[in-house]
């Protein structure tokens, strides 16, 4: 990592309160985030997704996000209010989805939405953002932007419509992706053209990227640096190729637990939840993580 | 135990007319586990869909334990053969509780012996007396999967259909999904037909394995020669590629719609 | 997934035992389901105040006599004619001397009885149509939609108004001619909630099972027909109230001495300018009762749409 950090994280919280006790679905994540690719692992209600959000500002009442530190750059995003975010995503972070059929905008063209997204962050005429948006689109390698823009979104497939969400959101110039599960929905062989695809529009950029996944495999092999998170805290922090020694039992587990194709064990070790791991891990005082 | 003989199925007509499975054929011997592999579209599904009897225009013989079936099955031979769904979610009916959705199929077989039956169901796969009247937003992706292997399990078939089982579930359920599948067919001398896009479970579990894309049954293989590599079909070995470790230095091809 | 552990703060007592995740019976089980229900719905406002003002209706339709003596719903005193409100008539007298805050009372029971027995033919009548038409589709569908169609095609009054005067007064003959023209709806709604499930995994398994036709329509589909049904029944309620309110209005349906509310404001729309009490004060009962349905059904509605 070089320079400062981008984004810098200290004691996330998130609460919901609810009818029968609050939920903490976030406690006290901390991290940093350069001009890298950091791979937050974990399953499901483990809190990744809730800490991608909290960084947007995107946690919905009766939510609560609290942190000591939740700075991009210079600003605090813990005191800003909804209009403050809504200027800064996209702008200064960007987040690309699961399934970009439920992300594009089903009445309009794929390209008129990239387009729009650059007028409302630059002040753009139609014309200039409509070529900014080819130019994206070329970005991503679409062999065929003028015929691709005019498409709508129930015309592209799964593949294509995540390269024109990764347009869409990095056509204003953001420092950092957050990638939330962003090739679940695909296909496996177009899972590694659309990762090909963040890794280098992030590195061409001197982006940071946050990749979320329940995918360990992928995870370890696209990221720098990987998080595993479990019940809303991170158990495990490493570099992303020496995952396989990792030190956390629960990651452990999870890695044992995965099926290898040519190594056939008749049961695979499951994995035995410790109690232990639940228990409130020491809140970061000084240096970061 | 199962056979097809050139089963293909066409959704639509005319000029909006989709063949989701073309002429395919295949034996699951007794006692055997065979998998389809493939992506999105290939038709694994529509042909495991087919074997259920959950298509009626299929076309084409699909032999059932030595007898061929019409496509609107008789009451039956639904014991002989069941499946498990791919999204816990949407496979239980979200109003009835665990005890209601296993009740169902003994009433409607009139097997009799209620209590016995699903005390052993939930026993089978590892579920206790807390969950019996749980609803299905009340239990985990895990939690759900268990009921629905328990709700085929009851009317004590030959043969397990099983659509992505664990697809939905994470990394950690899976495992225990797939041994308590791996255990039940032991025990129970079940013969499974899988579905997956998921190489690794489905060489876990199978042991041989049909590759399909685009409707078409590509090539008949074993896991043990995935393992090693040794496939014919260009497509195969792509998969096989795809599957393993991803590699992002690969480089980012142009692609058209 | 429901982190339990990481909850903090749980209920004890009959409320832990409603709120158990791991229920011992079928009954309980049901009964925590209607509890979280409840809860969601205690905390809208307006929905409570709907509550209130419907289960105010039918506690005073049942113990009417506790609210106000029969004899001065009917008794006529003709010296006593269009008194204005006092503490002998809290609501005045109408214009045979009768006392108006009687007639409400028990006219709240003639309110109920039209309101129940349309519900309990409507209801029925549009789930037996509308889920045939949409679990089977084909021509079953089609036969049984157009049906719904011609009957939709006409104004919901006028066709009511025509069932009535060709059945004759009385509210039996209201019930069914409301009955008549309210059923559309009801399935089409249906058919819409069936078309929606009938594709759903659940009911594949229900079919790879074995199970009937008849078997899934009730036991899968009707249950999660109901609350989509129940909701727009409540807020079909004013309307059905006011139907039968136009009907008493124009001397079909409820039949003199029968103290009914529309009817009432029909005698008493003579007496508007000076004696205004005669025609309003039914008037805000039908009012007052069909605002309560409305905030209730609305209030439903929102609940079955955060679980939906």
């Amino acid at each position: 990592m070089t320079g400062p950090p981008l984004l810098e994280v200290r004691n996330l919280r998130v609460v919901y309160p609810g009818d029968d006790g609050d939920v903490h679905a976030v406690r006290n994540v901390s991290f940093s985030l350069g001009r890298e690719r950091l791979g937050i692992v974990g399953e499901s209600g483990s809190g990744k997704s809730t800490a991608g959000r909290a960084i947007m500002g995107l946690i919905p009442r009766p939510g609560r996000v609290e942190a000591d530190v939740m700075r991009l750059g210079e600003t605090d995003l813990t005191r800003l209010d909804e209009r403050e975010f809504r200027r800064l995503r996209g702008k200064r972070i960007a987040m690309v989805l699961q399934d970009p059929k439920f992300s594009l905008d089903p009445v309009m063209t794929v390209g008129k939405q990239i387009a729009e997204t650059h007028r409302y962050h630059f002040g753009s005429s139609w014309k200039a953002a409509r070529i900014a948006a080819l130019e994206m689109l070329e970005a991503v390698h679409i062999r065929d932007p003028e015929r691709v823009y005019a498409l709508y979104a129930h015309q592209v497939s799964g593949g294509m419509g995540q390269r024109v969400m990764i347009a869409m959101m990095l056509i204003a110039g953001p420092e950092i992706l957050i990638a939330d599960e962003p090739t679940s929905a695909l296909d496996v062989s177009v899972q590694q053209q659309v990762l090909a695809i963040m890794d280098e529009m992030v590195r061409s950029r001197g982006m940071g990227l946050i990749l979320i996944s329940h995918n360990l495999r992928l995870v370890s092999s696209f990221c720098d640096r990987v998080l595993v998170m479990y019940a809303g805290q991170i158990v495990e922090s490493c570099r992303a190729d020496r995952l396989h020694a990792a030190t956390h039992p629960y990651t452990r587990g999870l890695l044992a637990a995965l099926p290898e194709l040519g190594n056939r064990r008749t049961e695979l070790p499951q994995l035995r939840r410790d109690p232990e791991w639940l228990a409130d891990l020491p809140a970061i005082g000084g240096a970061a993580s | 135990m199962i056979e097809l003989d050139r089963v293909s199925v066409t959704f639509g007509s005319g000029q909006t007319a989709l063949r989701a499975a073309h002429e395919v054929s295949f034996r699951v011997a007794p006692g055997e586990a065979f998998g389809l592999v493939g992506e999105s579209g290939s038709g694994k599904s529509t042909v495991l869909r087919a074997v259920a009897g959950l298509i009626p225009h299929a076309e084409g013989t699909i032999t059932i334990d030595g007898r061929a079936v019409p496509n609107r099955r008789p009451r039956e031979t639904r014991k002989i053969i069941q499946m498990v769904f791919q999204d816990p979610y949407g496979s239980l009916h979200p109003n009835q509780t665990v005890d209601q959705t296993l009740s169902a199929p003994i009433a409607i077989h009139r097997l009799g012996d209620t209590e016995r039956r699903i005390v052993a169901a939930l026993a089978e796969v590892g579920l206790g007396r807390e969950h019996r009247y749980r609803y299905p937003h009340q239990l985990s992706g895990g939690q759900r999967q268990r009921v629905a292997i328990a709700r085929a399990l009851i009317l004590e078939p030959r043969a397990l259909l099983l659509d992505e089982p664990t697809s939905a579930l994470d990394v950690s359920v899976q495992a225990e999904i797939l041994n308590l599948l791996t255990r039940l067919r032991r025990d129970h001398g079940l013969t499974m037909l899988m579905v997956s896009h998921d190489l690794a479970v489905i060489a876990h579990i199978c042991d041989r394995i049909g590759v399909m894309r685009g409707g078409r049954l590509l090539e008949m293989t074993t896991a043990a020669a995935m393992a090693e590599g040794r496939v014919s079909d260009p497509y195969s070995q792509q998969l096989l590629r795809a599957n393993q470790t991803l590699d992002p230095g690969a480089p980012a091809e142009d692609i058209v719609a | 997934m429901s982190a339990t552990n990481l909850r903090i703060g749980a209920a004890t007592g009959w409320r832990g035992w409603l709120l158990d995740s791991a229920p011992a019976s079928r009954h309980q089980a049901r009964l925590g389901r209607w509890y979280r229900a409840w809860l969601g719905l205690r905390r809208n406002g307006l929905a409570m105040t709907g509550l209130v003002i419907v289960l105010a209706l039918v506690f005073v339709a049942l113990f009417a006599p506790l609210f106000a003596s029969h004899a001065s719903a009917f008794t006529q005193t003709l010296t006593d004619r269009l008194q204005p409100m006092s503490w002998a008539h809290p609501f005045g007298t109408d214009e045979l001397g009768r006392d108006i805050y009687a007639r409400v009372v028990f006219g709240s029971r003639t309110t109920l009885a039209i309101v129940a027995l349309v519900s309990i033919i409507v209801v029925p009548l549009g789930l037996a149509i509308g889920l045939p038409a949409g679990y089977f589709g084909g021509w079953i569908d089609a036969v049984l939609m157009r049906v719904t169609d011609i009957f939709l095609a006409f104004p919901r009054l006028v066709l009511a108004l025509a069932f009535a005067a060709a059945l004759g007064p009385g509210i039996e003959n209201a019930v069914i001619a409301i009955s008549l023209t309210a059923w559309p709806p009801y399935a089409r709604l249906a058919r819409a909630e069936t078309l929606t499930w009938r594709r759903a995994e659940f009911i594949e398994a229900a079919v790879l099972q074995g199970a009937s036709h008849l078997r899934i329509l009730f036991t899968q589909i009707v249950p999660l027909s109901m609350p989509s049904v129940i909701i727009r029944l409540t807020l079909d309620m004013a309307g059905i109230i006011l139907t039968a309110a136009g009907l008493g209005f124009l001397g079909l349906g409820a039949q003199p001495p029968a103290p009914e509310w529309g009817a009432m404001v029909s005698s008493g729309r003579q007496y508007l300018l000076d004696q205004w009490w005669v025609a309003t004060i039914p008037g805000l009962a039908i009012f007052v009762v069909s605002l309560g349905f409305n905030l209730l059904g609305d209030g439903l509605r929102d609940l079955s749409d955060s679980r939906g």
